[in-house]
């Protein structure tokens, strides 16, 4: 990663999940190349990536990446809050 | 948009600089020589686009081929490897 020392790369592959899908597709819509409202661009997604701590960054799947940097990007720029998104989180945990 | 300073074959250094920020030039090749392989076309700036500004006006942006034995100290492969990389015009002098 960015020339530090790392070890081997062990490319796999693997069947996307939903909700893996669904993170792609948000992206695509929000970027507004599908048409509608540009409300992020790519060099967001990536510069949220870049924020994120190195720990966490290792620990995160790819899409999880993404969702992460995605939702930072939404309360950057105002679209949501912070309050809505916890109220929101709880709201869904509730349903189990 | 920016005009194109630079043509295939010249020899070009990037800027060692460490800006905040989103940057797109990786810190590794920062400071290195290498030859303008060729022009990629003009794009919004990466670094304005990433901080909710428009990125206009567009960049140039190059494909720079550099050796990799000059990239990396310890680099023990074939010495005429190269390794190319995509580098805006402004981080080029």
């Amino acid at each position: 990663m960015g020339g530090l020392p790392a070890g081997k790369v062990e490319p796999t592959e693997h069947d996307y999940a939903e909700w893996e899908r669904r993170v792609d597709a948000l992206m695509t819509l929000l970027s507004g190349i599908k048409g509608g409202r540009k409300l992020m661009t790519v060099d967001e997604l990536r510069k949220n990536i870049e924020s994120i701590g190195p720990e966490a960054y290792d620990r995160m799947t790819y899409y999880e990446r993404w969702i992460t940097s995605i939702t930072q990007t939404m309360i950057q720029r105002g679209i949501i809050t912070t309050e809505e998104l916890g109220r929101k989180m709880a709201e869904i945990q509730k349903r189990g | 948009m920016v005009e194109a300073r630079y043509k295939p074959g010249d020899r070009v250094k990037v800027r060692k600089a460490y800006p905040l920020g989103h940057i797109r030039t990786p810190f590794y090749i920062r400071g290195h020589a290498g030859v303008v392989e060729r022009l990629c076309g003009a794009f919004g700036n990466p670094e304005e686009l990433a901080q909710q500004r428009s990125g206009e006006p567009k960049q140039p942006l190059y494909r720079v081929r550099f050796l990799q034995r000059e990239v990396w100290p310890d680099y023990r492969g074939n010495p005429e490897d190269v390794v190319e990389i995509e580098i805006f015009q402004h981080w080029l002098e």
